[in-house]
């Protein structure tokens, strides 16, 4: 399938300070891309020069085949872009702002009432209409933004920290939001939520001193945790020595690890030699020395913890 | 110029929904008021025209046209909306085109509204209503071209107050160019050539020469051409300076 969205050796500095450095990447349609970095890694940089509203100092940016540069109206018409922030005007109602932003998208009559209306009901915005936007809590403001971004159906969606100050219910509205507008878009979000990477992404980004330093799929990004498919065992009735020994001779365990437990319990983790799913083995040893298994959990890896190994050698040395 | 048109609309429209419009209209009627007949002696001069009214503009604009203009970008900016703005499919110039004019025909009905004087110096007497048009049509172009000046001024600085500073200084610069004031720097080091020119610079010798009565075209040029470098630099400023 041909790239909706082609970026190639992006590079933004800002005076001596290199922010993105040599960024290429593509994407076609359906395809769900989480931006995940420390602050200050280029995330947000690299979305402004998407759009349009930086100058990369090297490098391209193509959308449907229009360069940013030499044709932006045309890249702009194509995207639909959340800031950070969502920083929207304040003095006027969200009825007010959806209208403004469909004349400058070309909307017009019918056409553009169904469609503000429509983008008002994905997001909720009815209670609000007409309350100037300054009054509304950070929910509504958030909404508002995203309201705006999707007003015209774009087919390349970029959204910087989509859920950053939200409430847990709202986060899961937003990511159940971003889940149906999948499919024939290109989305690229950006977050240091990695949960929200596992959520709706289907492609993972990690951005580290401006530059790529992981570029893959959240489920091999957890694979590469030393946690992948390990094994949380919590037992009762077992003698403490005698279960790390048996349950250390499993031959695809590593090494074996004493957990907190309650009173009378033993909770052990056992870590994977080959990343090799073990559980199997793990229940028949139990019931052969006749322990009961109050908890068993097959770990499926720690994002942060890939993040933090990926991301942190990097900002140290930056 | 569709773009153009819809900023417009949305910009004009912001003034209305804040109090910023009615406090403005009202101190600048109020002033034209005070100016006009006690500081201009409108009814001591004993003639029936309006020029100790007009001619009190060009002051009167010095301090409100940058109060105006002060949050065209500088505003935009702090909040974070040029963002949103310019990433929408519209070129920095029909922004800035559209910011520009929607503040000027706010200024215009502020202006507009003065019409009552006009009637009444009509109903005193026979004034030289050709020249009160005039007049009127160089009042306008004054605050247009403060404007333009305040626009630029507005997108070099996050904070109002800094760009309303600027703009008041570099507009009494443009204001007192053809004045000893501003000569007297440039006389003992510049070649004539320069100072004639900058002395050319002047709005209120031409905006003088408009309230005479008559509309002369090296006057309109010299408004266009002042309105047009300045939103030719506004456009720049604001082209550099947006992502800071």
């Amino acid at each position: 399938m041909e790239p909706l969205l082609e970026v190639r050796n992006l590079t933004r500095r800002f005076g001596a300070i290199t922010a993105v450095d040599d960024i290429s990447f593509s994407l076609v349609p359906g395809e769900v891309l989480g931006f995940l970095g420390p602050n200050g890694a280029g995330k947000s940089t690299t979305m402004k020069m998407v759009t349009g509203f930086l100058p990369p100092t090297r490098g391209s940016v193509r959308v449907a085949g229009y360069d940013v540069r030499r044709s932006p109206t045309e890249v702009k018409r194509r995207i639909g872009y959340l800031p950070e922030g969502a920083a929207a005007y304040q003095d006027i109602s969200p009825a007010g702002f959806l209208e403004f932003v469909a004349e400058i998208r070309g909307l017009r009559g019918a056409d553009k009432r169904r469609r503000i209306q429509r983008a008002i009901e994905l997001v909720h915005l009815e209670p609000v209409l007409h309350q100037p936007i300054e009054t509304l809590s950070k929910g509504f403001k958030r909404r508002v933004g995203f309201a705006q971004a999707i007003v015209h159906d774009p087919p390349v969606l970029i959204m910087d920290e989509p859920t950053d100050g939200l409430d847990p219910n709202q986060k899961h509205e937003v990511r159940e939001l971003i889940r149906t507008m999948a499919g024939e878009k290109v989305i690229i979000l950006s977050t240091h939520i990695l949960e929200e990477v596992e959520a709706v992404c289907n492609r993972a980004m990690v951005i580290a001193a401006g530059r790529i330093v992981a570029d893959t799929t959240p489920g091999d990004l957890e694979a590469r945790s030393a946690l992948h498919n390990a094994v949380t065992v919590t037992l009762v009735g077992a003698d403490p020595e005698q279960a790390q020994e048996m349950l250390g001779q499993i031959s695809q365990v590593k090494r074996v690890e004493r957990l907190d437990a309650p009173e009378g319990q033993l909770r052990l983790r056992l870590y994977p030699s080959q990343h090799k799913p073990f559980v199997n083995q793990v229940s028949v040893t139990a019931q052969q020395q006749g322990w009961e298994i109050s908890e068993l959990l097959v770990e499926r890896g720690r994002l942060d913890e890939v993040f933090r190994d990926i991301t942190l050698p990097l900002s140290k040395a930056s | 110029m569709h773009n153009t048109w819809v900023v417009f609309k949305r910009e004009l429209g912001s003034y209305f929904s804040t109090p910023i419009a009615y406090v403005f209209l009202v101190i600048f009627l109020f002033l034209n008021g005070i100016f006009g007949f006690y500081i201009g002696h409108f009814l001591q001069r004993n003639q029936a025209d309006l020029m100790s009214f007009f001619s009190l503009h060009p002051w009167l604009y010095l301090v409100l046209v940058p109060a105006v203009s002060m949050r065209l970008w500088a505003e935009e900016r702090r909040i974070g909306s040029v963002e949103l703005l310019l990433t929408l499919p519209m070129s920095i110039g029909e922004a800035v085109l559209g910011k520009f004019l929607a503040a000027w025909a706010f200024t215009g009905i502020a202006l507009a509204l003065t019409f009552p004087m006009w009637i009444m110096v009509n109903y005193l007497g026979n004034p030289d209503n050709g020249a009160i048009v005039t007049s009127y049509i160089g009042s306008f172009l004054v605050a247009g071209g403060f404007l333009a000046i305040g626009s630029c001024l507005s997108a070099l600085t996050k904070n109002q107050v800094i760009a309303f500073v600027l703009s008041v200084v570099v507009c009494l610069l443009f204001l007192l160019s053809g004045y000893p004031v501003v000569l007297d720097f440039f006389k003992d080091w510049a070649p004539a050539a320069v100072v004639s020119g900058i002395s050319s610079f002047s709005v209120l010798s031409h905006y003088s020469s408009i309230t005479r009565g008559v509309v002369d075209l090296p006057d309109l040029i010299y408004f266009a051409a002042l309105i047009a470098f300045w939103l030719f630099a506004s456009a720049v400023t604001v082209d550099n300076k947006k992502a800071d």
